[in-house]
């Protein structure tokens, strides 16, 4: 292993920047004469709208213009679309409501888009828009999940709410299953609704170059050529060679900065209209308000098990709140991106799911951080746990006697999965977290009057999201691949161009570290390039775990092609056969001979093509690819808790966090436990703290720091990070991927552990101390009468 | 319309400016110190955080002209020239960021926690003083890594500087 190269921990490039204030983000960007654009959203959950009066709002100090839906419509920009195409069982497509940008009409939740209001500074415009006069009808407004379907509609084309009904895996098979079981453990589960909350807040900078007839938008995106293909072929702003997407420094994302949203599609749109850029950032109660929401889910789950305590089936029943809207990759995440992780790493011969995507009044809900794959595991994983104490097995045995053991392993619902010990990372996890001495500790815990519990989470996860081909045919609207384009100079150094894009995960190393120890060169002589539709020239983005198994198999791929077209340079200056030149440690080498050549020799040769004949060779060292994985990947692992709960203040406090994870060959340990640290806490924090709270009017009650609790440093411990290493089959580098494990493993690993403590399951997420507090009440009466 | 003066990053300002400017504004958008962030409106994230005077104060919910003829301190003059200050540099090694966004604020209240604190500074109490400063990332196991690191780091400083 070279000291930059592939498993180096190598200190990020790109912290500079970033521990100096010289990062670059969309709110840093300011364009000479832009204006400020202010969102006036409705502050009813349901309602028509029966009028917009502006006229005394347009002549306030400092307002350039006022748009509505109307102004919209009239310049005919389509609306917001979902990009994935879910099918009911009775082969009707999902019934997917009009998304304008702006109102047409109706408002369908607290916070959509009414109207814009644009002026010099933003102060102006929020002052003018106190002077918009909207006259709503208020209609009767529903925020909940489960009765989702007996209110009052939202859309005309559903009018029941119900978005698709939709089903995976053999019914016949799994109730034949059940019938013959010899135990069914039974759970209702409520998966809290989240805001992502990247600390970022959304922005966006629209400008118009009239000279050009071109626009240019900088925004808060995980995805800009995404972001441009879906404005361009979809809203129809401008074709994509007229309009340019720029999304610089992020600041996190976690999904929620996937999706095409309202504001950055008016704000480039109006840029236009109005001759000056158009900027707009959201504060943070915008972002609870519009930002996409995750999970949100009610489900009913029954596990079947034979006489040998082996699962024989599953099912399971989820309504899915999909929120007033279909948001970007919406309706893909409690379908597609949900149902096929049921199987978890267990063999179960017979699965069947139903899901209910339904509308409610409230924001839209898409991908948040591991998108399905959190819930699915909730689901089997509380599944599992309870079924072992019902049957009075320990946990971790009833899993190793259910694990997959034999690869390739088909599930009856979609996956194969292509490789992995389940068993070797549960033995090191064990080991790690002392589960031997367990007893003791919960006897220690007992004589200070305390309950302990350990709660286990054996989770695996897709990722990658990708063949395109088998995406597609499940219905995804675009393919799932990735592009690089690897740059040589004439010097030597390198440029990579990808079509992955970094808002926290560290690329700009890793992919360096790839180059670096590939080319042999040093890891400063490699930048890397992303972000920008003008630069790199097409691109999937980043989420679903990808940038690894993907982007940098592409990379991978177009190094394959630099160092074929390199070689043959180095034959013509080594005077040498090109099948007898060998390339190690950044030298190209005529084989049995010390004749040489380094990797920078070459490349100036490349381009001054003094060597060979340009008809012979074309000169130059620079190559592409696209790369398309032959299967997802399955990073799998096991993550245990350990809590104590004060019964008295029923305060939960994790004293122990153990985390072994597989996720195949790892580029930057460094990188990869600060993603799984990460991804732990916020999965505590769905746990523990979190939850977005609509109160039956359809108000959020959570739209601030103030009252949604955020994960702080003081709510969360240490973690005990171990690995284990299976090669991913399915790409060039046996990457599997890790950004979304902790947050997918980390909620049923405290559940577990809360409810081994309390001695019963009646707690759901979050576990509050006030609902710990009430769940121990019935602990501790127990204990008293025993 | 009113006047600041101030010393920011040891350079005399002056700004024409409504006297409802906040101080996070008046960085950003007059002084185009654009490394103070804004994460919330509430007063709670501590992205915003910067020192008057020495003390770390969250510039999101402090009045430009409040701090009239004040020094102030911001990331961007942390450093001293291309020196890191020992918290960057610890924040770097310990891997205590990951999109960077609220780091500029973890590092100013971090450097303000030593002051406050010492330099031995144990798990329990980093947390508890991180109280003010979000960080959706990283989940805080490095960042607390990082400020006791910088911690003893600064000693060192304090000691050179002697
Ligand atoms: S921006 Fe100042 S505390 Fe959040
Ligand atoms: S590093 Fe992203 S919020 Fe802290």
């Amino acid at each position: 292993m070279s000291a930059t190269g592939i498993g180096a921990s190598v200190k990020r490039k790109e912290d500079f920047r970033f521990i100096t204030g010289r990062g670059n983000y969309t709110d840093d960007v300011n364009r000479y004469g832009q204006t400020h654009a202010y969102f006036l959203r409705s502050p009813h959950a349901h309602a028509t709208i029966d009028g917009i009066d502006y006229a005394e709002a347009l002549k306030m100090p400092g307002v350039v213009a006022i748009f509505t839906g109307k102004d919209l419509a009239d310049d005919k920009i389509g609306g917001l679309i979902c990009g994935w195409s879910i099918t009911s069982k009775d082969g009707s497509p999902m019934k997917a409501g009009a998304h304008p940008a702006l109102a047409q009409g109706k408002v369908r939740y607290v916070g959509d888009h009414v109207a814009v209001i644009i002026a010099d500074t933003y102060a102006q415009a929020r002052t003018a828009a106190e002077h918009v006069n909207v006259k709503y009808g208020v209609l009767p407004a529903n925020a909940d999940t489960a009765s989702a379907m007996k209110s009052a509609p939202l859309h005309d084309v559903a009018s029941d709410n119900r978005v698709y009904d939709w089903h995976l895996g053999d019914k016949g098979a799994t109730e034949a299953a059940f019938a013959k079981a010899k135990h069914i453990t039974k759970l209702d589960i409520v998966n809290n609704r989240l805001v992502p909350n990247p600390m970022e807040p959304r922005a966006a900078v629209g400008e118009y170059e009239q000279g050009t007839e071109t626009f240019c938008l900088h925004t808060t995106s995980q995805n800009p050529h995404v972001a441009r293909l879906v404005l361009s072929a979809f809203i129809g702003i401008a074709p994509e060679h007229k309009l340019r997407v720029i999304a610089p420094d992020v600041g996190g994302g976690f999904g929620s900065k996937i999706f095409i949203y309202a504001e950055e599609t008016v704000c480039v749109w109006a840029s236009k209209k109005v001759g000056r850029p158009v900027k707009w950032t959201s504060d943070r109660t915008e972002a609870f308000l519009s930002d996409a929401h995750g999970r949100d889910h009610v489900t009913h789950a029954e596990l079947a098990m034979d006489a040998n305590n082996k699962i024989i089936g599953l099912r399971v029943h989820t309504t899915a709140n999909l929120g007033a809207y279909l948001s970007t990759f919406s309706s893909a995440v409690p379908t597609y991106l949900y149902a096929p992780l049921l199987s978890g790493q267990y063999n179960i011969p017979a699965i069947y799911a139903e899901v209910d995507g339904v509308y409610t009044n409230t924001a839209p809900v898409d991908a948040y951080r591991g998108a399905g794959r959190p819930e699915a595991t909730f689901v089997i994983e509380r599944l599992v746990e309870v079924a072992a104490r019902e049957l009075g097995v320990d946990p971790a045995v009833f899993r190793q006697g259910n694990y997959v053991t034999q690869f390739p392993h088909q599930t009856p619902v979609i996956f194969c999965y292509d490789g992995g010990d389940y068993n070797a990372s549960m033995l090191k996890a064990l080991e790690m977290a002392d589960y031997k001495g367990i007893s003791a500790r919960k006897a220690a815990s007992a004589a200070k009057g305390k309950l302990r519990g350990i709660g286990f989470s054996s989770y695996i996860e897709a990722c990658g999201i990708a063949p395109s081909a088998a995406v597609g045919s499940l219905g995804a609207g675009v393919g799932l691949w990735e592009s690089a384009e690897v740059r040589v100079n004439p010097v030597g150094t390198v440029e990579v161009l990808t079509g992955s894009h970094s808002h926290g995960q560290g690329h700009e190393t890793t992919f360096a570290q790839l180059v670096s120890g590939r080319l042999g060169i040093p890891i400063e002589n490699v930048s890397i390039v992303h972000g920008d539709t003008d630069k790199v020239q097409m691109g999937m983005g980043t989420y679903g775990s990808r940038s690894g198994a993907v982007g940098m198999s592409a990379i991978s791929k177009a190094l394959d092609k630099i160092e074929a077209k390199a070689k043959k340079v180095a034959g013509y200056v080594l005077e040498a056969a090109e099948g007898d030149i060998e390339f190690k440690d950044g030298k190209f080498t005529v084989k049995g001979t010390d004749k040489s050549v380094d990797f920078g020799s070459v490349a100036l040769q490349a381009y001054v093509a003094h060597k060979f004949s340009g008809q012979d060779l074309e000169p130059g060292l620079k190559e592409g690819a696209f790369y398309d994985p032959t299967n997802f990947t399955f990073p799998a692992g096991v993550h245990i808790c350990e809590v104590e709960i004060d019964p008295d203040t029923g305060v939960t406090k994790i004293e122990r966090w153990t985390a072994v994870d597989d996720f195949g060959v790892i580029i930057n340990p460094m990188i990869v436990e600060g993603q799984v640290h990460g991804g732990i806490a916020q999965g505590i924090g769905q746990a523990l703290l979190e939850g977005a709270i609509y109160d039956k009017d359809g108000q959020l009650l959570t739209a601030s720091f103030m009252d949604y609790a955020m994960p702080r440093a003081d709510d969360l411990p240490s973690y005990n990070v171990g690995m284990t290493e299976t090669r991913c089959p399915s790409n060039p580098l046996g990457i599997k991927g890790c950004g979304e494990a902790g947050c997918i493993a980390a909620p049923p690993a405290v559940i577990n552990a809360i409810t081994d403590a309390l001695g019963h399951e009646n707690i759901a997420m979050p576990a509050t101390p006030q609902a710990v507090w009430r769940a121990a009440q019935q602990t501790m009466k127990k204990l008293a009468a025993e | 319309m009113a006047t600041v003066h101030m010393t920011v990053n040891g350079k005399a300002v002056t700004g024409h400016i409504e006297p409802n400017t906040l101080l996070v504004a008046f960085l950003r958008e007059n002084l185009r110190l654009t490394g103070t962030h804004v994460g919330c409106d509430t007063s709670q994230c501590g992205a915003c955080v910067v020192h008057v005077n020495g003390q770390a104060i969250k510039s999101c919910t402090t009045l430009a002209i409040a701090c009239d003829g004040a020094h102030v301190t911001t990331i961007e003059g942390l450093a001293n020239g291309t020196e890191l200050h020992p918290m960057q540099m610890a924040f770097r090694e310990h891997h205590g960021l990951q999109c960077g966004y609220c780091t500029p604020g973890m590092i100013m209240s971090a450097v303000d926690m030593v002051n406050r604190k010492g330099h031995e500074l144990s798990e329990h109490t980093i947390r508890e003083e991180l109280e003010g400063n979000i960080c959706r990332c990283t989940g805080y196991h490095n960042i607390v890594k990082a400020v006791a690191a910088g911690a003893k780091a600064m000693q060192g400083m304090a000691k050179a500087a002697e």
